[in-house]
Parts: C-alpha cells; structure tokens; sequence
C-alpha cells in the first residue's frame, strides 16, 4: 500500500536532491569579457616574451627617465640610495659569457646581491617596470618608456653599449647576454606538481631520534646584551598574565643580576678573550685583510659607505666583554638591522683574519 | 609554597623594575616580598588588618563588583580589552626601508589554539595597501592565446558571491618567515622569528569552477597567472595540480567576514601550503596559459640562493615547522614547577602527524599532546606538561608531517642550504631558559 506517510518523505527527499545536487552547470553568472578589457589589463609578459608590446627605447632616453622618476629611489647608477636594494653591480663580461653570476659563490664576498645579478629573464624587468614603477606612480610609463628605462639599466650594468636601443625585435638577443641566465634551477622538491621536473622527495629530512640522541648542544648564536632593546621594550609585548612576562629589556642585563652559568652558557674560545688583555692592533696590522676579502668596499674608516664606518662599530661595540665573539659571529654569519636596512652577507674570511678584524674593532679600530 | 595568590600587579599592570630586579636576581618567592613591602606603606586599616595570606583582590570587593557596567552595542564592532593591548603587530627595526612594502609580525607569543584573530594577522604589502570598492572590483578570467579558454570572462563580487562556496582552514606563512636567522640569531622573540604565519577560515570560491566556466582547456593549459589590483600588480605562477583538485580558492571570506583590507580586500587567491606571495591578494586577473610566467617575485625575489650560487626558482611549497610559542624569547617565567609548554606546527604537504619536544638542547624528545582538529595545512597547536626545576634548559621543538618530512636542525639544513638564503627556513627554533627566568633566542652548533 502506498501511504501518504511514504510519498511526503519520498518528495522532500526529491526535494533535497535539487537542491543539493552538485556539479550544476552554472549559467547567468559572470559574463564575457570584451576585447577591450582584456587588452587593458592583460599587460604580463612572459619568458618567451609573449605578452610583448612593439616598441623602442634607447639607452638615452631611458636615462632622461631614470633621472626624473627613478634615480630618487635607485640612485644614478642604479646603486640605491640606501632605500631599495641596489639594482646594478657585481656582474663581469665573463658572465655575460657562462650566464653564470661568478660573484653569487660563497666565496666572492659580495656585499650586496644586485637585480642584475640575479635575475635570469629580460622579460621580467619589462614586466615588472612595466606593472609597478614608478614606485608612486605605478602604470604611468609609456611602453616606449619602458623599453629606454630596461635599456638604461643593462647599459649601466654593461650588458648593452651606451647607444643601444632596446626594441621588442631585439629583446630576445639581449637575453642570451643576461648575466645569471643559466643560474636557477627547479630540481627541488617545493614545487606541488610535476611542471617543472623537480624531486619527489624534500632534499633536508630531519632526524626522528627520541633520545639519547648524538648531539652535542652548544649554544653558538645568540643575541648579545646591547642589543636586547633593539626591538623596543618586550615587556610592552607580552600579556600581563600567564606563566611569564615581557623581560624589561630597558634594562642591562648585567645590573640586574648575571645569569647563573650553566653547563649550556657558551664556552670562550681563546680567541674570544676580551680585548683589553690581547696586543693592541693598528690599522695597517689589518689592512691587507680588509683590502683581501672586499671589506673596505662597504666600511669606511670614518664614513658611512654602503655599511656602517669601522669607527661607528667600534664605538658602538666600546667595552663590551663580549664584542670580540659578538663581532666574529656578526662577520661571518652576516648581520641585519643593527646600523641600518643594508644587511650585510655572511663572509668566508679565515678564522685567523677574522679573529683579528674583531679583535682591531673591539680595541677601537685604532689608526 | 605556590606564589601566585601573592601576586600584586604594579600600577601599569606588569612587573616593577624592582620586581623584575628580583626575578634577574634569582629570587623565586620574590612577589611574597614585594607583596609585604606594598602592604607596609598601604594606610588602609582594612588592609592592616588581614591576614598576611588574605588577598586585596578577594577581601576588597572591585568595582565591576559593585556597580553597573555598560550596556549592549556600546561599540559597534568589538575590540580586545585594554589589558590585551601589549599584543599588537610589529615591525622589525631595519627589515625594510618603506613600510609599503614591509612586513609585520603576528604576536604568537600571546595567542592560543589556532586561529589568528583577523586583526592581528601578520602583514606583507609590495606596494601599499588598499580599501577597495567591492562593488567596482572585477575579477577577469582569459587565456595565454585565444584558444586557451573558450570565452574569457568578467565576475563581479555580486557574481562571485553566488557561486558555489567552500569554507576551509589553512595557514599562510610568508617565504621568507624565520629568514632573519639563517645566518645567526637575531632577533629577540617569537614574534619576529616566526611571526608571518597566520591561519584562519577562508572562504570563497574554487577557482577550477570559474575556468570551467569560461570552457577552460585544462589539458593545454599546465600554469595560472594569478595578478593583483593594487599598484605592484602581484603576480605569481599557480601550481595546475592544486587548481584541478579544487585545492586553489578565490576567497572573500577569513574568519566569518570579508577579507581585512591589509589581507586584500575584498578578493584574494588561497594557495594552501604555498608561501604567502603566491596567495595574490586585490586579485583581479587570472590567465590560464601552457608557460611559466617568470615573474618579478618568482625570479628576482623568493628565490633561495644555494651553497653553489645557483638558486632555486619556483621554490613555493612551505615545509614542515614548528616553534614553541610559550615560553619563547624575551619572556621571563615567574617561577620553577609546573608550566604548560605550547606552541604551533604546521606543513604545506598536509597534516602534521607529531611534534616532539626537548629541554635538553634535542638529545631527549617527548611527545606534545596535539590539540584536534588536525587539520591538513592548517596550524596544529601543541602541548606538553613541564616542570622546570630552575635550572638552564634548552627548549625546542620538532615536528613530523604525514609524508614522514621530519622538521631539521639548523646544522641539517645549512648542511644542503647553506646560510645564504632568505627564504624558507623551517629549522627547529631553540630556546635558552636561564636561571634568572629569562628565556633567550639562541642557536645550536
């Protein structure tokens, strides 16, 4: 028998499909767009330089716009007025050649990594010039405009002589002379998906090791006394319950109390002793160390340069007991955001010549 | 004897220099003092006359106690309690030159479960950021070439907001988050270690829908474009495989409201266990195309210099990670005994299966108590029992995904990464806890 009961629950049943069926074809919604608005913003350009618009700049145009719309940002020569990072530099003939940047090894020393040295298409300068900058006026560029600016820029970086003029025709050449062409690679694991080749398998994989592990935990980094406030006061940080507090770092460490050492304070190795019991050293016991690993090309003695003066990091560093360890780590580690928003790369210098640089700043840079 | 009922908050509602003086000096039991030396100079006869275990707090009926609050809607959209206000997004001196396009740091050390409430979200901008107009903004759908798609097409918020929506939780965590340590240890707190990660409900539309829409060819086309409105025109190269498994959203939704404008109001792409960058944000292009797009943040920037001085390009996924966020650096604990120790975990390749805790630099590890849900690219919290006895203790934390992607040291990662690289740290973070209380950021050999 069919029963009433049955055919209400058999409707709302029915019901509940239609309304929930998925994976409906969708209509109504959204509509197409017109040759117009997509010529006005599909405006990338890729690799392939498909995207690219016809056009052309010379190298003396693009100087006349850089002057007027860049140069306050990026310097004359591309070399940043400490507000971006610099766009020019470090980059050889021989790279042009290899499409290999020599000065991104670890041993160059290379102060700061320029644009040039690191990007492997010309197409994405086009673009991004192109998209964003001028800085406050993003988009205001003429295409032609462009074309002089991404010329300008390889001239300065010696990619193309000074009478070039960049064009969409040309462009493809100038790429087989992009410095640092052939130095990306996409063998790693950190991309979803199988586009670009990649491995499978993440190229760092922990230990799983629950105890007794084989490690021998030395504390080797950390942040020194003087610094501590950097970041303004961390008692402000914090929430005023809980099982802790924001430490008061307006105050020195040191006259509240010295830590109690402890079997993972930091061992001092011989060539940390403090300053005032080692020889005193001059500037010309280091300078050929400073000349040898391009130290001078970022520190002045007395003047700011792209890095702060030896002078300025002696005085701030001026009787600290630990400012020869402090300094080494800062040397050979790098260091950020203590003079400044340049960071400064890790360095390969010997122990031997590190351990002396720190020791002549922590006695004051003497002359 | 616990020391906590004794504990009297100083005017400005944290510690007194004389306070924490006694805290650097050792001086556990220190509040006891304190506490006496208040009641010496108190005139009040009532307080004179308590007990010296009677707490004001409790003796002294408060005001909220005996009088009338405040009534319903007197703020029209809620705020924290003046007394959270120590917990703010902050910038890291020197990071970055122009705060248009900076960073700031979400406060971990003050927040609980998973969710990074919207307004303390960790911040990145490229070039400024914008309150749109949602009923102005468009998002275009088109093709590399014309035979890419079969119409391109045109959506408005309204279009948008019709369609077929997906409500899920993920983290977003910048690439170059922990980056200032690569080197060395260098900045104080967990704020500024780890703080461009978030997580929160995103909600919006899969972005296969709106292709299909368009009569998308998705076996030509193998990348997507993602662009941006705003000034710098983000644009990153999507990953195919997670727009095909519905992973990729066109979001308007976080947290059960529209976007915040500093998350890109009122339209942004989510890519989960994909770096921040890639989650383009004022979105409003998408192409489909058969090429890699080469963009200025896949090839000059977000790229991770290699020992060899090659970089890595399209380097994208965020790798298994995990910090202890109580305590962490720049904290100082009251007192030895028991402590809940927490702390967040999280991976791009989906769910984290473990986190391991040690206190003795990673020679012994104990396992921490996952809070549920465990969600896949979502941020797990952690926690774990604890007793400190007073004594230095080296605090760290390890997790493991369920790939089997075990979270490395330091020393493992700059073994195959070197020191040179910015972006995509996920090194195990060690705190110092010293003797005084105060806990250090600091590396390990």
């Amino acid at each position: 028998m069919f029963s009433y009961r049955k055919l209400v629950v058999l409707l709302a049943c029915a019901a509940a499909t239609a309304v929930f069926a998925q994976n409906q074809k969708i209509e109504g919604v959204g509509r197409t767009a017109t040759a117009n608005e997509v010529k006005a913003w599909d405006i990338d350009v890729r690799p392939d330089f498909k995207g690219l618009p016809p056009g052309q700049g010379s190298v003396k145009l693009g100087e006349t716009v850089w002057e007027g719309k860049c140069a306050s940002c990026h310097g004359t020569f591309g070399e940043s007025n400490s507000v971006f990072a610099a766009l020019v530099g470090y980059t050889t003939p021989k790279d042009m050649e290899t499409g290999r940047v020599a000065k991104l090894l670890p041993d160059a020393n290379t102060p700061s990594r320029t644009t040039l040295m690191k990007v492997s298409s010309l197409s994405t300068l086009w673009d991004y010039i192109n998209r964003a900058m001028p800085w406050t006026a993003p988009k205001s560029l003429t295409a032609n405009e462009v074309y002089a600016v991404t010329a300008y820029m390889l001239s300065l970086g010696n990619i193309v002589p000074e009478d070039f003029t960049l064009t969409d025709k040309n462009m493809a050449d100038v790429q087989k002379k992009m410095p640092n062409r052939n130095g990306m690679t996409t063998s790693h694991a950190m991309w979803p998906g199988n586009e670009f080749g990649g491995t499978a398998k993440p190229d760092v994989q922990g230990s799983a090791c629950m105890s007794n592990c084989s490690v021998d935990p030395k504390v080797v980094s950390f942040l020194p006394e003087h610094v501590r406030n950097a970041h303004g006061n961390l008692v402000e940080q914090s929430r005023i319950v809980g099982a802790q507090r924001g430490a008061d770092t307006t105050r020195p460490m040191a006259a509240l109390g010295a830590p109690a050492a402890g079997p993972v304070i930091p061992a001092v190795k011989s060539a940390d002793k403090p300053a005032d019991t080692a020889a005193k050293l001059k500037s010309t016991d280091v300078a050929s160390i400073l000349s040898k690993n391009a130290c001078s090309a970022c520190h002045g003695m007395d003047t700011k340069i792209v890095g702060p003066s030896f002078k300025e990091i002696a005085a701030k560093n001026n009787g600290k007991s630990e400012a020869v360890a402090y300094l080494s780590g800062r040397i050979k580690n790098g260091s950020s955001g203590v003079y400044g928003p340049i960071p400064m790369p890790a360095q390969s210098i010997g122990d031997a010549d590190l351990s002396k640089v720190a020791q002549w700043l922590a006695q004051g840079a003497n002359k | 004897m616990r020391i906590s009922k004794f504990i009297k908050l100083a005017p400005e509602n944290f510690l007194s220099n004389e306070q924490v003086k006694s805290v650097y000096a050792g001086r556990r039991g220190f509040m006891a003092g304190a506490f006496a030396s208040a009641l010496a100079v108190a005139s009040s006869a009532r307080a004179q006359s308590m007990s010296r275990s009677d707490d004001p707090n409790i003796i002294n009926l408060p005001e909220h106690t005996k009088g009338l609050g405040q009534g319903v809607a007197a703020t029209g959209y809620g705020v924290p309690s003046v007394h959270e206000k120590n917990l703010q997004r902050r910038q890291s001196p020197g990071l970055t030159a122009v705060s248009q396009s900076g960073v700031s740091f979400a406060p971990l050390q003050g927040l609980f479960g998973i969710i990074t409430p919207s307004g303390l979200h960790f911040e990145r901008h490229h070039q400024g950021w914008w309150d749109i107009e949602p009923d102005k903004h468009r998002l275009m759908v088109n093709g590399s070439d014309e035979k890419m798609l079969k119409k391109p097409m045109v959506f408005t918020m309204d279009d948008l907001l019709r369609l077929p929506s997906v409500s899920r939780f993920h983290f977003i965590e910048c690439g170059a988050n922990t980056g200032m340590e690569w080197g060395n240890a260098a900045v104080p707190t967990v704020q500024y270690t780890h703080g461009m990660v978030s997580c929160s409900e995103f909600t919006g539309v899969p972005l296969r829908v709106l292709l299909e829409m368009c009569g998308a060819d998705l076996k030509r086309g193998k990348f997507v474009l993602a662009e941006g409105a705003d000034g710098s025109s983000m644009t990153r190269t999507i990953p195919m495989s997670m727009v095909l498994n519905d992973e990729v959203l066109v979001a308007y939704g976080m947290n059960g409201e529209m976007l915040r404008p500093e998350n890109g109001y009122p339209l942004r792409l989510v890519v989960p266990g994909v770096q921040g960058v890639s989650w383009v944000k004022y979105l409003r292009r998408i192409e489909l195309g058969d090429e890699a797009y080469g963009t200025k943040d896949e090839t000059i920037h977000y790229i991770d210099l290699l020992p060899e001085g090659k970089h890595r390009q399209y380097s994208s996924l965020q790798e298994v990670k995990s910090v202890v966020t109580t305590p962490s650096g720049g904290q100082v604990l009251l007192d030895k005994g028991f402590l809940n120790v927490s702390g967040l975990a999280w991976s791009g390749r989906g769910k984290i299966t473990k986190v391991d805790v040690s206190a003795d630099g990673g020679r012994n590890w104990k396992s921490a108590r996952l809070e549920g849900p465990v969600m896949s690219k979502c941020l797990t919290r952690f926690n774990m029992d604890w007793s400190w006895n007073g004594t230095p203790a080296l605090l760290m934390s390890r997790a493991t995904d369920e790939t089997g992607h075990v979270q490395p040291t330091y020393a493992e990662n700059r073994k195959v990464r070197g020191t040179r690289s910015i972006y995509h740290n996920n090194s195990i973070q060690t705190w110092l806890l010293q003797e005084s209380g105060e806990v250090k950021n600091v590396q390990l050999s």
